[in-house]
């Protein structure tokens, strides 16, 4: 460690005001802090400061997201090869998943971040910790045959129209990575949705046997062949074809448990969006007009990415309510949201992604109503004082 | 109309939920020692926010306990006085010549300057106030908004004291008020002549208070509140009890700011005689000292510290201020906190498991020993970012205030959502352990200040 620090603070005045390669001040300064918690101490205010930061936060997040991620490696695989109608073991499935969808985090990670890094260098600013999480869950989100190009295309578009033109994280409106999936979705739909996507190979002239679909839970129900919808708890455990990341409904509740347990997602938006998709799906069972709106509430919950968007996309505190009040309002309108455009919208089988992106535009909206009863009843107190 | 006795409200405690208590190494062991005595002493302008200090003294002139050291600009008649006799040794200035510290050689023989004394109940307001004035005692008195010392022209809407202290390694006042009562309900006979009549408010702990001690306070109202820190700020009490609304003052006093007030009217000097814990991971016999405000630390640390790299802080460590080895305690501290200074790289420090790392967030497995006391150094722990996390700070904060909206009408100075969303009713200390536990690291204490600073060039 010790011989590290030394080759640190050796070639960190190249880096500095006047040295060498100034002008990668902010990379250099990103890698520095990456591997060495910098030895800055508080000069004002508080002499001592919590050991969280923003690294550990997203580090936490990305943790979360382990679980659905090495499932859906598992599930990419047996997919795969259940299309080929071969059975499998769990290691070459996974292993199968593996290779397919490393090419896509790679990708994500490389030029997210090195659009990051470009705009820190601009702006002289430190490098933000944001994109650790956007660049998993970028990945996460996709098709897992989406063309690699197409994904870098969407990454760039998603970290500056999503981000940097907001000032950079913290300072966005839209979720980053749903505005990366939202680009992908309307620049290429036809490698976004369809029976052909979800299964690596289809799109590539892999035939499947006879017999299999390819067609997610969601396009099954919105065709209106409810009999051909997987079983509740397959649909549960995420055995069944989808983005990447979203089938398996246990491995994102063991996210949610982990981020709910840490402090770092707030369970009210969690809880609240469950509610809310929960109650449409009810008012839409009582409708019950079509196949669709006959799908049992609690099943919409397990299908598609609800349960991943509403874990690990609605609760990205920047991007939500950043009030407590609002929270429960925002998220519960999200979760009604998701269900309605899902079941309603004719064009695509799919509801959670747009829901999110309208929501995140009314979450201001949210936080000024619940702000404004708190001065009122600041202001209120006077009238009763006076 | 008069508060004849101690009206109290012993059967409803406030108990308050959010907050967060921080337990640190080495709290001060209940005993008391006597402090070495100090050669030097120093009165420092710093310890007053926003103080425009004026000289009334040069180096080598002699002093008396209670001869005035410098006034405020723009308020001559506050004055602050030497807390002992001897020479004035030096004006030791900082950037733009401000003055920093007004160091007394000490010539040990404590002659002090006298004042008049009576009991105030046979004194009027007015009286009362030329007395604490001319002393140096007035500016133990402070005002909220914008914790200053308070104007002498105003009449606040109440005083407000607190019995207890919930900061970390905080000194317990239980302890050091014991058998004190006489001189402490002289100090607030002397408060209650300030306030025409207002109601004095005394917020104590129902464990840690002593219950004799308070239930024999007279002229006041007492109100209970338990629960994690802030619970023992005033400005967290205040909100509770009667909250600041936009043009209304109040004041607070700390408790042995309050015995000084009754020494003087009891003895007719300015006594500084107070009793100051000593307490941090790096202190070998963590206790309390019987010392004077103004005494250089150097004579309780020498010989009493572990290590060699440290932060010296007189007051606590989430508020205090850092002084240095031989540096003195500040005019309203009772606690002299000692801890590690933290400027040492850690490799990969925020990804490891972090058994020894004290975090409000569970992110960090140290959230298995809840209690275990930790040893925290002065590291900022990461860098500075834009706001992400939220609703985090409210957990922090047990008032209807949303803190991180506040800081953020202050960044862009937007002086009508300051005041709507409750400026007026916090100060720096209350909002201390959102800085503490902010994961973006922001200086909310300083913004809060700079917000105080807008306001009051606002309103002229």
């Amino acid at each position: 460690m010790k011989a590290l620090r030394r080759y640190v603070d050796k070639i960190k005045p190249n880096f500095e005001k006047g040295g060498k390669y100034e002008k990668l001040r902010s990379t250099f300064e990103a890698f520095e802090t990456f591997l060495f918690v910098p030895d800055t101490v508080t000069t004002r205010g508080s002499h001592i400061r919590d050991a969280n930061d923003m690294k550990r936060t997203m580090a936490l997040v990305v943790i979360a997201l382990v679980p659905a991620l090495l499932f859906g490696m598992w599930n990419v695989g047996h997919q795969h090869f259940l299309a080929l109608g071969e059975t499998t073991g769990l290691w070459q499935s996974f292993w199968f998943g593996f290779l397919k969808v490393l090419p896509l985090i790679v990708v994500s990670y490389v030029v997210g971040l090195g659009t990051e890094f470009f705009f820190a260098q601009v702006r002289g600013h430190e490098v933000n910790e944001g994109f650790l999480v956007s660049g998993i869950l970028i990945p996460m989100i996709v098709p897992v045959d989406i063309p690699l190009w197409m994904l870098a295309i969407a990454v760039i578009f998603a970290v500056i129209i999503g981000k940097e033109v907001f000032g950079g994280t913290g300072m966005n409106i839209l979720n980053p990575a749903l505005t990366a999936r939202a680009f992908l979705f309307f620049a290429y739909p036809g490698w976004m949705s369809g029976d052909q996507v979800w299964i690596a190979g289809l799109k590539h002239g892999l035939r499947a046997v006879d017999g299999f679909s390819g067609a997610t839970p969601l396009a099954e129900a919105a065709a209106g062949h409810l009999g051909n919808l997987p079983s509740a708890w397959s649909m549960f455990a995420g055995t069944i074809p989808g983005s990447v990341g979203e089938t398996s409904t246990i491995a994102i509740l063991i996210g949610a448990l982990i981020l709910i347990y840490t402090g770092v997602g707030s369970w009210k938006i969690m809880v609240s969006a469950f509610g809310g998709g929960l109650i449409m799906g009810l008012i839409l069972n009582l409708w019950g007009a079509n196949a669709y709106m006959q799908v049992p509430a609690w099943e919409h919950l397990v299908m598609g990415g609800f349960a991943f968007g509403m874990v690990f996309m609605v609760t990205d505190p920047v991007t939500a309510a950043q009030t407590e009040t609002g929270k429960w309002i925002y998220g519960f309108l999200t979760g009604i949201m998701a269900i309605l455009i899902r079941v309603l919208n004719p064009a695509y089988p799919e509801g959670v992604m747009l829901a999110i992106l309208l929501m995140n535009v009314f979450a201001p909206l949210i936080d000024h109503y619940v702000i404004e009863a708190n001065i009122k009843r600041r202001l209120k107190r006077v009238k009763v004082t006076a | 109309m008069r508060y004849q006795k101690n009206k109290s409200s012993m059967s409803k405690v406030i108990n308050l939920k959010r907050g967060l208590d921080i337990h640190l190494k080495g709290v001060a062991e209940k005993s008391l020692e006597t402090a070495p005595a100090s050669e030097t002493y120093a009165v420092k302008p710093y310890d007053f926010p926003d103080l425009t200090p004026k000289l009334s003294v040069k180096p080598g002139e002699p002093v008396k306990t209670g001869t005035p050291l410098f006034y405020d600009k723009y308020r001559p008649e506050v004055v602050f006085t030497s807390p002992v006799s001897g020479t004035v040794k030096a004006v030791s200035r900082g950037e733009r010549r401000r003055i920093l510290e007004v160091v007394i050689d000490s010539d040990g023989k404590d002659e002090a300057v006298s004042f008049k004394k009576g009991d105030p109940k046979n004194l009027s307001g007015n009286e009362i106030k030329d007395i604490l004035l001319k002393s140096g005692v007035w500016p133990f008195i402070r005002q909220r908004p914008f914790d200053l010392i308070a104007n002498p022209e105003d009449t606040p809407k109440a005083i407000f004291i607190s019995l207890f202290d919930t900061a970390p390694l905080a000194p317990d006042y239980a302890f050091i008020l014991k058998d004190k009562n006489t001189l402490f309900q002289a100090g607030l006979d002397v408060l209650s002549k300030l306030t025409g009549g207002k109601p004095v408010h005394v917020g104590y702990h129902p464990e840690k208070s002593d219950a004799s001690f308070v239930s024999g306070l007279t002229d006041v109202e007492t109100h209970a509140f338990k629960g994690p820190h802030p619970a023992g700020n005033t400005g967290v009490q205040i909100h509770h009890i009667d909250p600041i609304n936009k043009g209304e003052v109040v004041w607070v006093v700390n408790p042995q700011d309050i015995l000084v007030i009754g020494r003087l009217f009891t003895e007719g000097v300015y006594n500084p005689e107070r009793i100051v814990a000593l307490a941090g991971s790096e202190v070998k016999s963590p206790k309390y000292y019987v010392t004077k405000i103004g005494a250089s630390v150097k004579g309780i640390l020498d010989g009493n510290l572990v290590g060699r790299n440290n932060r010296y802080i007189s007051g606590n460590v989430l508020t205090g201020k850092k002084i240095s080895r031989e540096g003195y305690i500040g005019f309203y501290d009772s606690l002299v906190s000692v801890i590690p200074e933290g400027n040492k790289f850690e490799l990969l420090g925020w990804a490891l498991p972090g058994f020894g790392k004290f975090s409000f967030y569970r992110t960090f497995f140290s959230w298995l020993t809840p209690e275990k006391p930790y040893r925290l150094d002065t590291n900022l722990h990461g860098g500075r970012r834009a706001f992400v996390l939220t609703g985090q700070y409210e957990k922090v904060l047990p008032m209807d205030i949303y803190p991180m909206h506040l800081i953020k009408a202050i960044l862009v100075d937007d002086i009508d959502m300051m005041e709507n969303l409750g400026i007026y009713e916090v100060v720096e200390e209350d909002i201390a352990l959102c800085e503490f536990i902010d994961v973006s690291k922001t200086e909310m204490q300083t913004i809060l200040r700079e917000g105080f600073r807008s306001l009051i060039k606002e309103l002229g």
